[in-house]
């Protein structure tokens, strides 16, 4: 069973087209794309037990840092590069999305929104850091060191000139809402973009 | 204690083995231009064809390696090591002997068998020595493709090798690419550096500098440089491990306070010029026990192989070209003390791999090891030999060839 928002996003995948997947977990997500729309799936990684599952999946794997830059792919070498729920763990995500829609055509991005009204409400009230089912982390050792919101990400989007396909905003369960289309920064849990130049 | 009798092998070991002596008549035009009229090849098997011949593994040796890759020559010998990748080869192993047809060769040029310097010449019925041709990984692979042929072998499940054996997977994937289904490339470099070659340089200087050398033709001599060939795998040991490892096996122990520690033989120091480290009678043991082994003429003749290997020559310095009609997916594996060949050659492979858009995947895996890594279970190591293989395994059962 695939994790819901990957539900949504492979609708974006065209059949037999190549994807880039940076931070591929365990390969689940290429392995089913592999299956199901016989794509050319490549995946980096750098913890040892996913790529061990990738290897046993039959998904291509690259023991390598995104952080670090992703230099040693060519220009339009892939058609789809998808990032999922890593943007806001990266030390600069502008110059990974910039490198995203380099390597790919298309780019496929998803992030927690920091504007949720739960964590703004949290917030205000407490004056503490929000923590919730998305952001589990205490300030000092959370991963995410660039909290993002959709607005925040739209005028990212627009300082770049990147086109933005499709954007669709979710809660936990990957359902949308009337409420979440009216007003998506402060009622989307998740964002799911799709990006291209 | 008493020692058993015959010894006991283990269960996940291929047991006792026989290696066999190939003939080809067939001449073989070398690199060089020189071409080698007949030959004989060393052949190690292990494991069982199957019907479609589908699930042979070819495993390349590296620098000092040979046919002899698992298992054991002697029921009556307690003390004999297994081959020399005996903790991959075998029953249960990552390259399962169970599942696989596994197939080792001693290459041309080699001394435990095959043809090599230290054969009879047929035209002057003495050894070749220095007359025996230089050759290169090409050759060595041309050779293997032959005894490919004889085996029934039309495309091998898998050919794999570390370190120089790497570089012969490279020039399979190269110039025959529809005769194997994977690579597995381990500790290897798309070409030498130039420390490299300084290292073999040393080696090389060791061995002919050796007055019992005789330009190679020792043999007529009832000679052997054995001080040479001794000084030349001391240096290449010393680049074979890494200063951590070294100084875990030799810089601890403290005997007393004025070895400052450093690992000191007898506890003090001779102020001579006699051993005083353990790090120098370990490698001097190293050396010697080698030396007594190893043909001193193939030992110069396989640092030149190593040189002269860079399968990116024909294509004008891209690699990515050479491997463009590669059609098998790709295992590249590299250990990060190994400074040898260091994890950013084996990224170098793996980037030309990405631009000429070849299937595959890359460990970088932690080891203190340094380059002898390759031959050590290191459990993340094998881990990922074994579900490699492992898949490799399921495409001959299921449907053999057609995953490539």
């Amino acid at each position: 069973m695939l994790r819901a928002d990957l539900q949504l996003i492979q609708d974006w995948i065209a059949p037999n087209s190549s994807v880039l997947d940076l931070g591929c977990g365990d390969g689940m997500f290429l392995a089913h794309l592999q299956r199901t729309k016989q794509v050319k799936a490549m995946g980096l990684e750098i913890d040892a037990a996913n790529i061990l599952a990738c290897i046993n999946a039959g998904v291509n794997v690259l023991e390598q840092n995104m952080d670090k830059g992703l230099k040693n792919f060519g220009t339009n070498s892939f058609d789809t590069v998808v990032l999922a729920h890593t943007l806001q763990a990266l030390h600069r995500p502008d110059e990974i999305v910039d490198e995203m829609l380099r390597v790919g055509k298309y780019g496929i991005l998803t992030f927690p929104n920091f504007a949720y009204w739960r964590h703004r409400l949290a917030l205000l009230r407490h004056g503490r850091m929000p923590k919730s089912k998305q952001l589990p982390y205490e300030w000092y050792d959370t991963p995410n060191l660039h909290h993002c919101t959709i607005s925040d990400f739209d005028e990212l989007c627009r300082s770049k000139n990147i086109q933005v396909l499709h954007r669709t905003v979710v809660d936990d369960h990957n359902q949308s809402s009337a409420l979440m289309k009216m007003a998506p920064n402060w009622f989307g849990i998740n964002a799911i973009y799709h990006l291209t130049r | 204690m008493m020692e058993p009798a015959t010894k006991i092998i283990p269960a996940d070991s291929v047991g006792l083995v026989t290696p066999q002596k190939l003939h080809f008549a067939e001449p073989l035009t070398l690199r060089s231009s020189r071409v080698l009229e007949q030959y004989d090849l060393m052949v190690e098997t292990y494991g069982t064809l199957n019907a479609d011949h589908s699930n042979a593994i070819l495993i390349c040796h590296a620098l000092s390696g040979d046919h002899h890759a698992a298992g054991y020559y002697d029921a009556n010998n307690p003390k004999e090591k297994p081959g020399w990748w005996d903790r991959c080869i075998g029953p249960g192993k990552p390259f399962d002997t169970n599942q696989f047809f596994v197939v080792c060769l001693n290459n041309l040029g080699g001394c435990a068998g095959s043809t090599g310097p230290s054969s009879i010449d047929p035209h002057t019925g003495k050894p070749f020595g220095p007359d025996f041709p230089i050759v290169t990984v090409r050759d060595w692979v041309n050779c293997q493709a032959r005894l490919a042929d004889r085996l029934g072998i039309q495309q091998w499940a898998a050919v794999a090798g570390g370190s120089l054996g790497g570089m012969q997977v490279m020039r399979w994937a190269i110039s025959f690419p529809n005769r194997l289904r994977h690579a597995l490339i381990i500790a290897s470099a798309p070409k030498l550096s130039a420390q490299n070659i300084a290292f073999n340089e040393v080696a090389r200087q060791s061995i002919m500098s050796d007055p019992d050398f005789h330009q190679g033709r020792y043999y007529d001599f009832n000679t052997y440089p054995q001080k040479g060939v001794m000084l030349a795998r001391m240096v290449g040991h010393i680049t074979y491990l890494s200063d951590t490892l070294l100084r875990e096996k030799f810089g601890k122990s403290s005997i007393n306070e004025s070895n400052f520690g450093r690992d000191l033989r007898k506890g003090t120091l001779s102020f001579g010029f006699d051993v005083d480290f353990q790090i120098q009678s370990y490698l001097q043991y190293k050396g010697e026990t080698f030396s007594k082994n190893f043909d001193a003429n193939t030992y110069l003749l396989v640092t030149k192989t190593l040189d002269y290997f860079d399968p990116a020559v024909d294509y004008g310095g891209d690699l990515s070209k050479a491997f463009e009609p590669s059609q098998c997916k790709f295992l590249v594996v590299s250990f990060t003390s190994d400074w040898r060949f260091p994890p950013e050659r084996s990224k170098e492979i793996v980037d030309n791999l990405l631009k000429a858009k070849k299937d595959v995947s890359y460990l970088e895996i932690e080891a203190a090891e340094g380059h002898d890594s390759f031959l050590l279970p290191i459990p993340r190591y094998m881990q990922a030999l074994y579900a490699y293989m492992g898949r490799v395994a399921n495409e001959c059962n299921g449907n053999a060839g057609g995953q490539a």
